[in-house]
């Protein structure tokens, strides 16, 4: 078990003939994962890599291959549309790689997604999610992954990647990790990811990395105080940023006062969460809480 | 990306929202002809990106043409501190002269995206002209709460619910309903983030108008809002910052002397807070992006040095995509290139990490390598400790 991804996961890549998603397309099908189709408007009929068909809209590559899942490297103005069409053709999970989608297109998806309950969508501006063993829909680097227990969610890539590399040092592997994405409109916040991975057998743990702006941790934390008997180890980025300007991620921004790291540290502790200062101590205390 | 009051009003104005009669002055002169055409009194208004300029002295009333005269001179060319622009403050280059209006109430009106519900927000208050964070922490009862539904936009019932809120009664009433309809088209149809109309006044003939006005935009939604994007002030940026957006890269300077930089901004800011705690100071936010190409690092270096405070630098790459023995070769040429005396420690992690390191050690350079993220802070840290020693 695993949540999100699997390998039977059947994978449609949009925007497949894209600088970003043909080098990515190729990294996941060497990964494992089941590339199925691809879509790029207007190159109907072609084939990806010799093996793989291109179809001009997302319902005729689903209708097709029976595609269950879409990972998005199509440009920012076009992204949301993407997302959307994604939803219409009935896949269940949507995967946005795509960073610098105007807020108020995502608002528009956001209202739009309401009509189809069974599409999750991940992201935008996020790594992705991998399933280590099985399959990696996204841009992270598949062999830092090792199949194992913990699971992760996080907001940003490179310090996902960071505490892969340390739960790997501690001899931890992962049963799924979720990069949720870090712009203020995103579909999966860290309390849905929180969520499947509770419920999933196969985690035994959970690592939470946030980050300055929004107040989605903390709402995690209330959930986790109420309903995750699992053990959760979390780090938030952003304890030295200065307030008003946004940190890179177009949601790392502290606005008004609100969405500073210590309101969140605080948040998450008073959860019974064990929250580490340090980005370098996430490998260890998940040794130490492990045991 | 901000935009000053007088720019903001533009903007209101063509959405239909009432604003003030104003000009924009650049001289003593502009402003002496612009009273005159609007008629006295007025208001002298310094035009910065910043808040709080009344309390810093930045806003006057001009009853006489000769007190236009004397503030337009104060102001212009003052160095304005409110608790917004820091203790060094910022150079005043620009006054909005301002029809002075006959004010019955002042009130609070703002519009934001809501995170948590992930909708259009409006926030009105009775409580204008006081800081509405002030507000929300003291009497937040006094703040009411509309939020609008994606699908079909802000409703006329819903602004009649905040015109009743802020207690507007006949023609106020009609006004305050069409005003802030009209404030919402504005916010929708530029794709703003922020819009915070305080003090919104009612005056004593029953008009409903935005005496001050502040906008901030989204910055993903530009590309589409040429106009706007022509209303950015670069006077009003950090000039390095405005640097390293034309070089693809994303740097904010902050006031330590530890540069830093790193691809990815969660990694970005982890690493800054590892200085911290490690007893060092960071200089800046780097973020060199997922490419970290030999061309990025050396602009990266550039920026960061330019900095006069800089004393050590902490390069922290996690390699993913990107292969850290082509970054470590990046970093070798643009040390060679900028021929710099200070220490950096680079830390290579991910992709070829090992290759990296090698390469770094046999350069013959000033450059120490470390492994993991704790030992990289501690050595960095401990290079300024010998400095000072």
């Amino acid at each position: 078990m695993s949540v999100l991804v699997d390998k039977n996961t059947k994978l449609v890549v949009q925007g497949i003939t894209g600088s970003e998603g043909a080098f990515h397309t190729q990294q996941m099908i060497e990964y494992g994962t089941n590339v199925v189709a691809g879509v790029t408007p207007g190159k109907g009929g072609q084939l990806f890599m010799d093996k793989i068909p291109i179809y001009n809209t997302m319902k005729g590559a689903v209708e097709k291959t029976g595609a269950n899942a879409s990972v998005i490297f199509v440009p920012p103005p076009f992204a949301g549309d993407a997302i959307m069409e994604a939803a219409e053709a009935g896949v269940e999970l949507v995967i946005c790689i795509t960073e610098g989608i105007p807020t108020f297109d995502m608002l528009k998806v956001h209202e739009f997604l309401k009509k189809y309950p069974k599409t999750t969508l991940v992201g935008p501006n996020c790594p992705g999610v991998i399933t280590p063993g099985e399959a990696k829909i996204g841009i992270m680097p598949g062999f830092i992954h090792k199949p194992g227990t913990i699971g992760i969610v996080s907001r940003s890539g490179t310090l996902t990647y960071e505490a892969v590399h340390q739960l790997g040092e501690a001899g931890f592997g992962q049963s799924t990790a979720i990069g949720i994405g870090g712009d203020p409109i995103i579909g999966t916040k860290h309390i849905d990811a929180v969520k499947l991975l509770s419920e999933d057998p196969k985690t035994e743990a959970i690592v939470l990395i946030g980050e300055i702006g929004g107040s989605d941790e903390e709402t995690a934390a209330e959930y986790i105080a109420n309903n995750v008997d699992k053990p959760v180890v979390a780090f938030i980025a952003g304890q030295t940023a200065p307030p008003g300007k946004r940190m890179g991620h177009a949601g790392a921004i502290i606005a008004g006062g609100k969405g500073t790291a210590e309101e969140k540290m605080k948040a998450l502790a008073a959860a019974g969460i064990h929250v580490v200062k340090s980005p370098a101590d996430i490998g260890k205390k998940m040794k130490e809480v492990l045991g | 990306m901000k935009i000053h009051e007088y720019q903001a009003k533009e903007i209101l104005r063509s959405f239909g929202v009432p604003v003030p009669e104003s000009k924009i002055a650049f001289s003593v002169k502009e402003a002496e002809e612009a009273a005159a055409e609007l008629g006295l009194p007025v208001v002298v208004k310094a035009q910065i990106h910043a808040g709080g300029r009344g309390k810093g002295g930045g806003v006057k009333f001009a009853p006489t043409a000769q007190d236009v005269t004397q503030y337009a001179n104060d102001i212009l060319g003052m160095t304005l501190v409110t608790h917004q622009t820091g203790p060094e403050g910022k150079l005043v280059k620009k006054v909005l002269i301002e029809a002075a209006s006959n004010i019955d109430r002042e009130l609070y009106a703002g519009i934001v995206m809501d995170r948590a519900t992930s909708a259009v927000t409006f926030m009105v208050s009775t409580e204008g002209g006081m800081e509405i964070e002030k507000v929300a922490e003291e009497t937040p009862e006094k703040i009411v709460k509309v939020v609008v539904d994606t699908a079909v936009g802000l409703q006329p019932f819903q602004a009649r619910q905040m015109a009743f809120a802020l207690n507007l009664t006949g023609d106020a009433f009609k006004n305050g309903v069409k005003f802030l309809m009209a404030l919402y088209k504005a916010y929708m149809g530029t794709d703003a983030s922020i819009f915070e109309i305080n003090p919104l006044v009612v005056t004593k003939e029953g008009d409903v108008i935005a005496l001050d006005a502040k906008a901030n935009f989204d910055e993903n939604a530009l590309y589409r809002h040429k106009d706007i994007v022509a209303l950015r002030d670069l006077d009003e940026e950090e000039p390095l910052e405005i640097e390293a957006g034309r070089s693809g890269l994303n740097y904010i300077k902050l006031e330590g002397n530890i540069g830093c930089m790193v691809n990815g901004a969660g990694l970005a800011m982890g690493t800054m807070d590892i200085i911290k705690l490690t007893g060092g100071e960071p200089a800046n936010f780097l973020d060199v992006g997922g490419g970290a190409s030999a061309e990025t690092v050396e602009k990266g270096f550039r920026i960061i040095l330019s900095d006069e405070n800089v004393k050590a630098v902490l390069i922290n790459i996690f390699g993913g995509i990107v292969r850290c023995d082509r970054v470590a070769k990046g970093v070798i040429e643009a040390i060679k290139n900028i021929d710099t005396k200070v220490p950096i420690v680079v830390r290579l992690q991910g992709t070829n990490a090992e290759e990296g390191k090698k390469l770094l050690e046999a350069s013959g350079m000033n450059i120490i390598a470390a492994t993991e993220l704790k030992d990289a802070a501690e050595k960095v840290v401990g290079t300024l400790k010998t400095i000072e020693a």
